[in-house]
C-alpha cells in the first residue's frame, strides 16, 4: 500500500502516539482490503460511546489516545448509555453515570462534537454528494451512502476514530465507483408507513446479505421512510448501500443503473417479517420510537396521532439534542411531555443498560429496535405501526 | 512438523496450544469479557476459554464492538496468545491491532488439529505433531 510522506511520518510516531496507533489501525485495514492508498476524509462518525460496551478498558484506550490525539476533521459521536441531563429520571446508577461522563470527556478532549446521535446528518454533520467520509453506526452509514450519496465503508468505532485522528481512511470498498453498482434488483410493493419500510429492509437484508439492492416500485418514499428502510437493511444484512429508482441521488445521476439478479417481494412476505419480529402475547413495559433517532417530522406526527390523550405506560421518543432543541422552540416538546411522553436524547434502549432498569418487554415501530431488543438484550418485543403503539400506551 | 505461510495482520510471536473452531467467532456478545469464555448459544466451542490459547477460527463476525472486547480481554490477561484466521475481517484486524495480539490470516485452518502445539511467528505458523502428552494439557 502506498503511503505519503506524512502518512509514513504518522506511522513512525512523529506525530505522537494517537496518530501512530491510528495509522496502524488504518494500515491493517488497508492490508486486508488490498487498498492502493489512503484517501482524505471530510468527516467522521464514531461509535463505541456507551460505557456498557466500552468497559473500563475501552475507556482507558480512549484516554490514552486523548493524551496527545486530536481529530483532524469534524467528528460526531454515536449515542451513549444515558440521557446526559435526565439519566437519574430513567433509573441509571450514579456509578454508571460517572463512568459514562468520563468517556464523553475523553472524546471531548480529542476534539469530537458530543452530538450523541445515530443521525449525525440531522445534527449538523451533513456531507455532500461524493464526499469521502469515515462513519460508523450501520444506520448512519447506509443513510450517508444511499440517501446523500457520500462514500463510506462500514467503519467500526476504533477504525472511525483512527480515521478521524489521521484525517484519512484506506481507499477501498464503497469509496470506489465499481463497488457502488447494484448487485440485485428488488421489485417491492408500494408502501406508505415507516414500519413497513423497516420490515422491508429487515426482510431484504436477510435475503441479500451484503450486496447492494436497487429498489423499484416503492413510489416516492420520504427521507424518514428511507431512514427506516436503511436501518432494517443494515441491521439484518451487512448492507451499507442501497438505491431507489428515481429517488436516490446516484440513481438520478445514473438512470440506466441496473442489476442482473432480481427478486420480487410481495406484501404478504412483509407481513410475515412483521410477525417474525413480534413475540406473541408480550406485554410491553416500555414503548419507544426513534430508532434511528427521530426527525422533527416524526415528533410532530406522534403528537398529532396522540390527539391529546395522556399515555399510561412508559413512552420514550429517542432523538438527538439538536432535533429536540428545534422541537422545543416549536412548542412540541412541552406538549408531548405534558401528555406523559419522555423525549430523551443522547441515548437509546439498545445501548442504555435497560435490563438493569427492570425492563423485560418493549414495543416499537423500528425493525432494528425490535431485532436488537430481542437478540442483543433478550427482551420480548411488539413491533408494528405507530397506531398500534399508541393503542398500547393510552390504555 | 508443518509450516504454513500466511499474511501477518499483526506481527508478533507466540506459542501455545491451539483452540480450533470451524465456526466464525463473534467477540461482542459471543465471548464474555469477564471470563474469556465463549458464550454464544449453540457455538461448537460454547464454554471454552479463549484465554492463553492460540485461537484458530475462519473469521470474525458480529458487531465492531468486538474489537473492544479483544482489547478488554488483553488488558485483563484473558486474551488468546495469538489469532489464526482463514480470512481476517475488520473486527479482528482492528481488535488485534489495538490489543497487540499477534495475528495471521490466509491459513488453511483445517491443517491445525485441535489441541496441537502451534507457534506463530510473523506470517509463519508452525504446527507441532499431536501426541498424547500435548493433547492432555489442552484443558
Amino acid at each position: 500500500m502506498y503511503l505519503s510522506r506524512e502518512e509514513e511520518a504518522m506511522l513512525a510516531g512523529e506525530y505522537g502516539y494517537a496518530a501512530q496507533k491510528s495509522m496502524e489501525i488504518l494500515v491493517a485495514l488497508g492490508k486486508i482490503y488490498d487498498a492502493e492508498r489512503m484517501v482524505e476524509i471530510k468527516s467522521a462518525q464514531v461509535s463505541g460511546v456507551s460505557y456498557k460496551n466500552l468497559g473500563e478498558e475501552g475507556l482507558e484506550f480512549i484516554l490514552k489516545l486523548a493524551e496527545d490525539g486530536r481529530v483532524r476533521v469534524p467528528t460526531t459521536l454515536n449515542p451513549c448509555g444515558m440521557d446526559l441531563e435526565r439519566w437519574r429520571e430513567i433509573g441509571i446508577s450514579e456509578d454508571f453515570a460517572e463512568k459514562q461522563l468520563k468517556v464523553i470527556d475523553a472524546y471531548l478532549r480529542l476534539g469530537i462534537e458530543p452530538t450523541l446521535t445515530c443521525t449525525p446528518y440531522l445534527a449538523g454533520n451533513m456531507p455532500e454528494y461524493g464526499d469521502h467520509i469515515a462513519w460508523s453506526e450501520s444506520s448512519a452509514i447506509i443513510y450517508a451512502n444511499s440517501v446523500i450519496g457520500a462514500r463510506t465503508n462500514r467503519e467500526g468505532g476504533p477504525s472511525a476514530l483512527a480515521a478521524a485522528i489521521a484525517g484519512r481512511t484506506p481507499l477501498y470498498g464503497l469509496h470506489l465507483d465499481e463497488n457502488r453498482t447494484p448487485s440485485i434488483k428488488v421489485h417491492a410493493p408500494r408502501l406508505s408507513e415507516e414500519y413497513e419500510f423497516a420490515a422491508l429492509g429487515y426482510l431484504v437484508g436477510q435475503i441479500v446479505g451484503d450486496g447492494v439492492p436497487l429498489f423499484v416500485g416503492l413510489g416516492m418514499p420520504s427521507r424518514d421512510h428511507l431512514k427506516a428502510l436503511g436501518a432494517g437493511l443494515a441491521c439484518a444484512g451487512g448492507i451499507a448501500l442501497f438505491h431507489v429508482e428515481g429517488v436516490t441521488p446516484e440513481c438520478i445521476r445514473n438512470p440506466s443503473m441496473r442489476a442482473d439478479e432480481r427478486i420480487q417481494i410481495e406484501l404478504r412476505e412483509i407481513r410475515e417479517a412483521v410477525r417474525e419480529l413480534n413475540n406473541e402475547g408480550s406485554e410491553p413495559e416500555l414503548v419507544f420510537i426513534g430508532c434511528p433517532h427521530a426527525s422533527i417530522e416524526q415528533l410532530m406526527t406522534f403528537l398529532e396521532l396522540l390527539r391529546g390523550r395522556h399515555v399510561k405506560r412508559e413512552t420514550w421518543i429517542l432523538t438527538s439534542r439538536a432535533v429536540r432543541d428545534q422541537a422545543e422552540k416549536l412548542g412540541i416538546v412541552d406538549r408531548l411531555e405534558s401528555l406523559g411522553v419522555k423525549i430523551l436524547c443522547d441515548t437509546c434502549p439498545i445501548v442504555a443498560p435497560i435490563s438493569s432498569l427492570g425492563v423485560r418487554s418493549v414495543a416499537t415501530d423500528s425493525a432494528k429496535g425490535a431485532w436488537l431488543s430481542q437478540n442483543l438484550n433478550g427482551l420480548e418485543v411488539k413491533f408494528g405501526p405507530i397506531e398500534m403503539l399508541l393503542e398500547v400506551v393510552v390504555k | 512438523m508443518i509450516e504454513l505461510i500466511g499474511r501477518a495482520i499483526k506481527e508478533g510471536r507466540a506459542e501455545g496450544i491451539a483452540l480450533v473452531s470451524e465456526e466464525p467467532i463473534s467477540f461482542y456478545g459471543g465471548v464474555d469479557p469477564e471470563t474469556g469464555k465463549i458464550i454464544e448459544r449453540g457455538h461448537p466451542l460454547y464454554g471454552s476459554a479463549v484465554s492463553g490459547r492460540i485461537l484458530v477460527f475462519p473469521h470474525g463476525k458480529g458487531s465492531t464492538v468486538g474489537s473492544y472486547i479483544l482489547l478488554r480481554l488483553k488488558m485483563r490477561g484473558l486474551a488468546p496468545l495469538a489469532i489464526i484466521n482463514e480470512r481476517c475481517e475488520p473486527i479482528i484486524a482492528v481488535g488485534v491491532t489495538i490489543a497487540e495480539i499477534p495475528a495471521v490470516d490466509h491459513i488453511d485452518i483445517s491443517k491445525i488439529p485441535q489441541g496441537s502445539r502451534v507457534r506463530v511467528d510473523g506470517r509463519r505458523v508452525i504446527i507441532y505433531p499431536l501426541n498424547p502428552v500435548n493433547s492432555y494439557h489442552w484443558r
